[in-house]
């Protein structure tokens, strides 16, 4: 049987409607920067090994390269350009800013999508492979450089910002958690 | 990237019909198939994204076990707390693998179905009996650092790389599928076929049968349970050794214990012959060793992955020694 190879698709981005044709092989990624001139994603390894190209897919933090656009129909799609309010930085890219929370900065927007979920998922009680024991009478894990680092893992920085991304969001974490 | 077609499917039976196209493939978060396609070494004509399917909840079965869903995602498998009560050790292999990103992303059913990450598979310009029946390993004579030790074949050494299905196979986990013409079930224990001659050949599952999801029978051992990994790098990385361990002493003596050990060979290695001479045993450190010796006694090394056997069976030691400890307190 001969399959349709590719289609029109309508993508909910940063709260916006955009339709557009697709060939299936095209990834959210490609869709993001190519077709919807969102290029603060980033493409880095495009194998799902970098983390440079996250976004937040339904508030939760995805790989966009191994994310087919026409898989994520539907769906609410969050990209760095959609995570300020207005003119006011979201607390993780404040952080990162006050921080120095990157050196070249291809990796940061990932970096900063990353982050934020993972303040979200941490305050939902999740426990992390750093976390020393998983079994929910434990309590949740206090949010330690170890369990930001490991976190964090999945978004490589070339340049070696580590040291300040983790208290980067170590500081967006306590701001949140205070507001 | 070879072009396809793409359905999306809301219910099994539609999810079957398409499914039944042999060039067809079953997609749910991507992290592996999308990976695959894109470096050619799959090239499926058509992808039924199964990933809407209602098949997304963790349930208390009636006996006390825990019913998975096949479209769970990793993460909330392993935030689930239910599982993190009864099962830690399965919350602790899910959350040693891949990143926050991809468990988000990656589904039960589709770990259970992940290939192997040797590298001549990954590299379609090169020789590979399980991409290309017949081509040759050139892992035996090649790059086989992080290759098998157990159960291998002299036409295929690669292992399977879930940390999920370990403790899966600690916990004697079943694989619920359905196919036209209805539904199945198999064991852990059947799911991965042996490697023989016929590496292409990964899983028992019948062409086209959609897996639905798993159950996991109640172990109350499970409650004191972990897993543990070890990899070239603390985060982030596909293990080169693994086990998943659970012990029951009372007195001093095993009660029950059950081991299973990962990327160690072709599918999660449950260690029935040490789990066999320990029950009933002493639950002391030179025990522990002397079972592991025993399981490991069938290790057939290349010259590079020699060290797994000592990594495993130092594992194993490690491992029980603590949980005896912890028991004892």
């Amino acid at each position: 049987m001969a399959h349709s190879t590719a289609g029109v698709i309508t993508l909910t981005v940063n709260g916006e409607k955009h339709t557009l044709p697709v060939d299936h092989r095209t990834t959210l990624l490609d869709a993001l920067r190519e077709r919807l001139d969102l290029t603060g994603t980033k493409k880095g390894c495009d194998l799902g090994q970098c983390g440079a190209c996250t976004v937040l897919l339904d508030g939760r933090r995805a790989v966009s390269c191994l994310q087919l656009a026409v898989a994520a129909e539907g769906r609410e799609i969050t990209t760095i350009e959609g995570v300020s309010d207005g003119e006011r930085l979201h607390p993780v890219q404040q952080a990162f800013l006050d921080l120095d929370g990157y050196q070249c900065g291809y990796c940061t927007p990932g970096q900063i999508c990353s982050a934020i979920a993972v303040i979200e998922e941490h305050a939902a009680g999740w426990p992390s492979a750093a976390t020393a024991d998983v079994r929910p009478e434990a309590g949740p894990p206090p949010l330690t450089a170890d369990e930001i680092r490991e976190r964090m893992s999945g978004n490589l920085c070339r340049c070696g910002a580590y040291v300040s991304i983790v208290q980067a969001v170590a500081q967006a974490a306590d701001a949140e958690g205070a507001a | 990237m070879r072009e396809f077609g793409y359905q999306r499917v809301f219910d099994v039976p539609d999810a079957l019909a398409f499914g039944a196209d042999p060039e067809a493939r079953y997609l749910g978060g991507g992290t592996n198939l999308v990976d695959l396609m894109k470096t050619g070494v799959d090239r499926p004509a058509l992808l039924v994204d199964v990933r809407e399917l209602p098949l997304d909840r963790i349930e208390a079965t009636d006996s006390g076990g825990l019913r998975i869903g096949a479209t769970v995602t990793n993460s909330d498998l392993a935030a689930h707390p239910e599982v993190r009560r009864r099962y830690p050790a399965l919350a602790q292999a899910v959350l040693a693998g891949a990143s926050g990103q991809l468990r988000n992303m990656a589904t039960v059913g589709g770990n259970l179905l992940q290939r192997t990450r040797c590298g001549y598979f990954t590299d379609s310009s090169q020789p590979c009996n399980k991409r290309i029946p017949g081509s040759g390993c050139p892992a035996i004579k090649g790059e086989h650092r992080n290759h098998a030790i157990l159960g291998a074949s002299e036409h295929c050494v690669a292992v399977h790389p879930s940390d999920m299905s370990v403790a899966l196979a600690a916990f004697d986990a079943v694989v619920h599928y359905e196919t036209a013409d209805g539904p199945g079930e198999l064991p852990l224990a059947e799911f991965y076929l042996p490697v023989g001659d016929t590496p292409h050949l990964e899983t028992a599952l019948p062409s086209g049968a959609l897996i639905t999801g798993i159950t996991l029978p109640p172990a109350p051992v499970a409650a004191d349970s972990r897993y543990r990994k070890v990899r070239e790098r603390a985060s982030y990385a596909f293990a080169i050794g693994s086990v998943a361990a659970a012990l029951d002493v009372r007195d001093g003596a095993v009660r029950e214990v059950r081991l299973a050990f990962g990327a160690v060979a072709s599918r999660p290695w449950r260690a029935r012959e040490a789990e066999r001479v320990l029950t009933g045993g002493p639950a002391t450190p030179h025990a522990f060793a002397d079972a592991a010796d025993t399981e490991l006694a069938a290790a057939e090394v290349l010259p590079h992955n020699r060290y797994k056997v000592a990594l495993v069976r130092n594992l194993v030691v490690a491992m029980l020694t603590e949980l005896a400890e912890e028991a004892a307190r």
